[in-house]
């Protein structure tokens, strides 16, 4: 009979298996969903994860997997500071947002200008916006206790809602002809956060998401503030007792990962998105749950889940374009990738055991 | 500007090395905003798919995404459509325009046509159906069947294209029945079962007992269905299956005739670019069977409007009207115009409330 025993110490080497297998699980789960639904299971998972990088076409599809990888990162790095200190903060998407609306409404507000000091500005802008948007859990937790997974969740939709204000209201291109959605950034250069190499996909959105890892591996393995974080989420009487404020560092992992979905939503508005619309945001704040997740709270995992979440996208568009699957169940594909981790992850904290039931 | 000859090159390539095959086989794409199952908008554009299939057989082969999000990843897929091969692209959603621009700006031989933008290019057309024509013919049902003079109204995004649905609705209700409110909730979404179900259910406390709706899902008819004697449309799509319950009419969107033609302009090489906004007269807006629910009379009524709009003979937007603030907008007889029409951002006189911005 097999048993369950809880570890004495979580498994270093499940830590970093745990993900492989369950990728390795999406594929076999996913892979009979697709063959029920009448493709063939090999090809659709060709399409998904092969067809990207090396088909034809990878020219294009590789540069898109920065583009789409680039916030995912950004924003789960940020989180997974907080989570890794039991601090967690659901509403990155409305701090991405804000971000947005922050970094284009300066943008917006110097048009037609034309200043290299303009675009600097606009990253201020947007960074700022996040962290004040976060601030609001942060400072209700430490002045009243209140629950920052509801209170970040919910600003969630009070973001959403103006966003749409926006749209439809200050940011509204006055050459739209009434239509919802501000000016284009693309086509104002001062603004415009345009690809530093042509075709490479690389615009300055990656530039910080790869900034937002060297600087999230130094700061958890070098910095005393790092250490704090990491005591507070394993032992947080013991941080108390070693001097951590807890008030503190609620502050400041909400603000950073506040202020760095910010500047994912800066980036975004500013290039790939272009304009600010009512439907601006498509779930990287939600998505980049489970990116933090599946790269383990590690910045390098993190860097490595955002780049396999995006490729999923890519690939899922492709298969339903061209194999004809159902967007639900590219969908369901996602989903199983988190719920398999999560799954697997009872090996980190505990072992089988073959046990023969022994006769009463 | 190193992607867009690459691409182009690419693009030259496939269209070189699939030539011969080609020839015979059309590859056309549908990108869409809304799953293919909404039972609404998404659901009639797929519709127009699939009767492009049928008519053309093996000549053609359709593709689609559905549900895709407005902006970087909409690029995407239409550049990964124009890529694999296709040659016209149909974009359904208003918040594709831009992606669409710059896409089509990237594959000058493959042909776009974005539903209900107003940016165009050598290879983009516009297209979009006068929706306020059947509109006018549920103001007048709306207006005749309602007893509590109370009509509850579930309004998407308040842009020109709504706002402009409201008034024709308004003043064709306010004409039979003088007496008769419009109140106006706002659901900031295409298509949310729930964010519907809940606004409905909202209306139908405050009095309404005819419930019109902007968005596209069923989820209004089921509350109307829950709540009882309560009356609505279908939107978009027939909602036939609301027939028994509280459906009357709607308003469908009829994408194949359109869809049609323009896969035939590209294979004989007559495409061009063009903007096309048709309504009840060329078929692209159709209006459901009216259910014996509502009086002979009011029918009888109904479809003579409906004959009038079609052969051009009505116009929803005829004066004398005044805008909300009592300042005139159309002199007696006057008809709006479209560019007024399609920019539309106040309400006729008479409707309670103010857009919100």
């Amino acid at each position: 009979m097999l048993k369950l025993e809880k570890r004495p110490q979580p498994s270093k080497a499940w830590v970093w298996l745990a993900p492989v297998v369950a990728v390795i699980a999406t594929m076999i789960a996913g892979g009979a969903l697709f063959a029920l639904l009448g493709k063939d299971p090999l090809v659709a998972i060709r399409t998904i994860f092969w067809d990207p990088l090396f088909s034809e076409f990878a020219f294009f599809y590789r540069p898109q997997l920065l583009v789409k990888g680039a916030p995912l990162v950004l924003i789960a790095i940020g989180l997974s500071l907080g989570f890794r200190a039991g601090i967690w903060n659901i509403g990155a998407e409305g701090q991405y947002i804000v971000g947005a609306l922050c970094g284009a409404g300066v943008g917006l507000a110097f048009y037609p200008m034309e200043g290299w000091f303009i675009f600097p500005l606009m990253v201020m802008a947007g960074a700022l916006g996040g962290w004040a948007w976060a601030m609001i859990p942060a400072v209700l937790k430490v002045k009243f206790g209140t629950n920052e997974i509801l209170v970040s969740l919910m600003l969630v939709y009070v973001a959403e809602q103006l966003l749409a204000s926006m749209a439809l209201g200050l940011m509204k291109n006055p050459e739209g002809f009434g239509f919802p959605g501000s000016r284009n950034l693309q086509q104002y250069p001062s603004a415009h956060n345009a690809e530093l190499i042509a075709g490479s996909g690389m615009h300055w959105g990656v530039v910080a998401a790869m900034v937002a890892v060297i600087f999230a591996y130094v700061l958890m393995t070098r910095h005393i503030l790092g250490f704090h974080i990491r005591l507070t989420g394993e032992a947080p009487r013991a941080a108390r007792f070693a001097g951590v404020n807890p008030g503190r560092l609620v502050l400041i992992c909400l603000g950073l990962a506040g202020a760095l979905a910010g500047l994912a939503g800066m980036f975004e508005v500013s290039g790939p998105a272009g304009r600010v619309s009512i439907d601006f945001n498509v779930g990287y704040g939600f998505t980049a749950i489970i990116v933090a997740f599946l790269g383990r709270l590690h910045p390098l995992g993190i860097l490595m889940a955002g780049l396999l979440m995006a490729l999923t996208y890519i690939g899922g568009e492709i298969a339903q374009s061209r194999l004809g699957l159902p967007a639900a169940a590219i969908q369901m594909f996602q989903g199983m990738l988190l719920f398999f981790l999560l799954a697997v992850d009872v090996m980190t904290n505990y072992r089988l055991r073959l046990t023969w039931r022994e006769v009463a | 500007m190193k992607l867009t000859k690459l691409l182009t090159t690419a693009a030259l390539a496939l269209g070189l090395a699939t030539g011969a095959m080609a020839q015979d086989k059309l590859k056309v794409g549908f990108v869409y905003v809304g799953p293919v199952g909404d039972g609404g908008w998404t659901y009639e554009h797929d519709k127009g798919r699939l009767a492009v299939e049928a008519e053309f057989g093996d000549k053609v082969e359709t593709v689609f995404v559905e549900s895709v999000p407005e902006g970087p990843d909409a690029e995407r897929v239409m550049t990964q459509m124009a890529l694999d091969g296709a040659k016209l692209i149909f974009t359904t959603s208003f918040g594709f325009m831009d992606p669409t621009i710059n896409v089509a700006a990237k594959f000058p031989d493959v042909k776009f046509e974005h539903a209900t933008g107003y940016k165009r290019a050598d290879n983009v057309s516009t297209y979009s159906a006068r929706f306020y024509e059947g509109r006018a013919i549920q103001g007048h049902i709306a207006g005749k069947m309602t007893e509590s003079n109370i009509i509850g109204y579930i309004g998407s995004y308040p842009i020109p294209e709504v706002i402009r649905g409201i008034n024709s609705a308004f003043i064709h209700a306010r004409k039979v029945n003088p007496d008769v409110q419009f109140k106006i909730v706002w659901a900031y979404t295409w298509f949310d079962p729930a964010k519907e179900a809940d606004a409905a259910k909202v209306l139908i406390e405050q009095g309404a007992d005819v419930i019109l709706q902007h968005t596209d899902s069923t989820a209004p008819l089921a509350a109307a269905a829950e709540a009882g004697n309560i009356i609505g449309f279908g939107q978009a799509s027939d909602m036939g299956e609301y027939a028994d319950g509280p459906r009357v009419s709607s308003i469908i969107d009829n994408w194949a005739p359109y869809y049609i033609a323009r896969t035939r302009a590209v294979m004989d090489g007559t495409w061009t670019s063009t903007d096309t906004w048709d309504g009840i007269g060329p078929g692209m807006v159709g209006i459901g069977e009216i259910t014996d629910k509502v009086p002979a009379d009011v029918k009888a009524e109904a479809l003579a409007m409906k004959e009038a709009i079609a052969k051009g003979e009505y116009h929803p937007f005829t004066g004398p009207l005044n805008k909300q603030d009592g300042s005139a907008w159309l002199a007696e007889g006057e008809v709006a115009d479209d560019g007024t029409l399609l920019g539309m951002d106040f309400y006729v006189e008479g409707i309670e409330g103010t857009i919100p911005n």
